[in-house]
């Protein structure tokens, strides 16, 4: 395939075409939109299911009805639409139906803006709707790896049953970079063996939500954290570049992790010993490998677009081994290397 | 090679095509690049602006604070970015829409007068290309010939009656350029 140069956006939507989505739901909302365009351009021309739903409420319980079917089936939305879809999640987490959804983060809290933000961390990877669980969580840093993951996404949520988010942020999602597509995959003619396919000649499968007996449901919570428990032991993905003799790593995904590269680069040729860590999987957080980095790095710098929600992950992976700074622009602001190279100097002054 | 470009103006001037017109360019020839609009609220009091990194190595930062490289085409990005180009950057300017004197004396200056030249081609829109053909000739991180080539491609036949003038905008732009380009 060609490389071309590619909006995020857009390049998230034929990552997913290309994958064999069957069936897009989803509402506009800034700066997520063009994704949502090439879906109502592309699904049709090519015989396949999009909706523009009457809110993001509806978009999610339509994923959740598709799902069901064993149907591969997306939404995306941006941070408020995230929010209004918690309910949905939680369904399908609970139902254990595969899905993916992208989450374009824009500045928060409230209505907020429609600048760039990382501000949904710990709505994606803690709090993705009521109940025990995690969803897998996929942060992309560039187009290309956009494309990738996308792919990806829809893998891990056949393989595992499972809720995958892709985030990104609105620079992500509006930023053009050459990238290459995957070749179309076909469709898949069969259904898995849970799925709602209408029972003729078999017996009948229930897909659930609800258990009204409390031992009932406790086994459900079992058998999903079980779940959960191999994800967190083998799907952690981070990247790393100049760790091996770091005494300062900087942490940072998605816009915030490159953005801290360059920052980092200009550290190195000043001499100071400093790597970047960029966690490609949120949930599960790559705590092995970065756990492993505090053998020898004396300290942690993490850097995001928020108040500070990675860094708590961070900390907990670091066990209080080392010291773990912060530094983070909120709102929609979107950092710029010089101000990390910056907050780098402070950190790598503290050094003993 | 390593460019920070910030094109900046008026909605409509065709800023952010002339930062599409580098990219495509530069993916053209295997360079590395990455291209953001601002698509904000900035946006809403007319003016739009967009930053192209264009570099021999994989892109990290596509957002800068110091740009090596600004095209104001208005008096408004030329006050604002005016403080903001690195020491020896390169810094156009659409002299026709601009009354702000430039201050800085530590950089490398362009004054050309675009929309006047644009619209004596008899195409207002043309500002832009013939902006573009004056960074070009200060800064040549990609062939005159491959951005030619890329930009009848990108207006392709639906537009074939602007291609002429387009390459004709472009190719003023360079020669004023290199008109005033000092010998090193």
């Amino acid at each position: 395939m060609p490389v071309e140069l590619m909006k995020g956006n857009t390049a998230l939507a034929e990552a997913a075409v290309r994958a064999g989505v069957e069936a897009f739901f989803g509402y506009p909302i800034t700066p997520q939109t063009e994704l949502l365009e090439h879906m109502s351009k592309r699904m049709p021309e090519l015989g396949r299911a999009f909706v523009q739903a009457e809110s993001e409420v509806a978009s999610i319980n339509m994923v959740y009805g598709a799902a069901c079917t064993g149907t591969r089936v997306m939404t995306s939305s941006s941070s408020p639409g995230i929010s209004l879809m918690q309910e949905g999640f939680s369904y399908i987490a609970c139902s254990e139906v595969p899905c993916v959804v992208v989450d374009v983060m824009r500045g928060g809290p409230g209505l907020g803006n429609i600048q760039p933000s990382q501000s949904d961390y710990f709505q994606v990877t803690r709090s993705a709707g009521h109940g025990d669980y995690h969803a897998i969580v996929l942060a992309p840093s560039s187009v290309q790896e956009a494309v990738d993951l996308m792919g990806d996404a829809f893998d891990l949520a056949d393989q595992y049953r499972h809720l995958v988010f892709v985030v990104a942020d609105g620079l992500l999602g509006q930023m053009m970079e050459p990238a290459e597509l995957p070749p179309m995959q076909p469709l898949r003619t069969e259904r898995p063996d849970w799925a709602l396919t209408g029972a003729n000649g078999r017996d009948p499968n229930i897909i659930t939500s609800l258990e009204l007996s409390a031992p009932a449901l406790e086994a459900v919570n079992d058998r999903l954290q079980a779940k959960l428990k191999v994800i967190r032991e083998t799907e952690q993905r981070s990247t790393e570049n100049m760790t091996k003799d770091a005494r300062l790593v900087v942490v940072g995904y998605g816009t915030a992790g490159r953005i801290a590269e360059t920052a980092v680069k200009q550290a190195r040729r000043e001499g100071m010993q400093v790597g970047l860590f960029r966690p490609i999987t949120l949930w599960p957080f790559p705590e092995q490998r970065l756990s492993a980095l505090t053998d020898h790095v004396e300290a942690l710098l993490v850097v995001e677009m928020n108040a500070g929600q990675m860094v708590e992950d961070v900390k907990l992976a670091a066990g209080g081994q080392i010291p773990v700074e912060f530094y983070g622009r909120t709102g929609g602001v979107v950092p710029v290397p010089e101000e990390i190279y910056d907050a780098i100097v402070e950190s790598y002054e503290k050094l003993a | 090679m390593h460019e920070e470009v910030i094109f900046a103006g008026f909605g409509g001037q065709g800023v952010l095509f002339a930062g599409q017109l580098l990219a495509y360019t530069a993916l053209a020839e295997d360079k590395h690049v990455t291209w953001i609009p601002s698509y904000g609220p900035e946006m809403r009091g007319g003016t739009a602006n967009c930053t192209v990194v264009v570099s021999d190595e994989p892109v990290g930062s596509p957002v800068t604070k110091y740009p090596s490289i600004v095209v104001a085409f208005n008096n408004p990005s030329l006050e604002k970015y005016e403080d903001e180009v690195k020491p020896d950057g390169l810094l156009v300017v659409n002299e026709s829409l601009v009354i702000h004197q430039v201050q800085r004396d530590d950089l490398d200056l362009v004054l050309v007068p675009a929309t006047a030249l644009a619209t004596e081609l008899g195409e207002t829109r043309m500002t832009n290309m013939i902006l573009f053909g004056a960074m070009l000739a200060h800064r040549p991180m990609v062939a005159l010939d491959t951005a030619e080539h890329v930009l009848l491609d990108k207006l392709g036949e639906r537009k074939a009656h602007l291609h002429e003038l387009n390459l004709m905008a472009l190719r003023k732009g360079m020669e004023l350029g290199l008109a005033q380009k000092t010998e090193a």
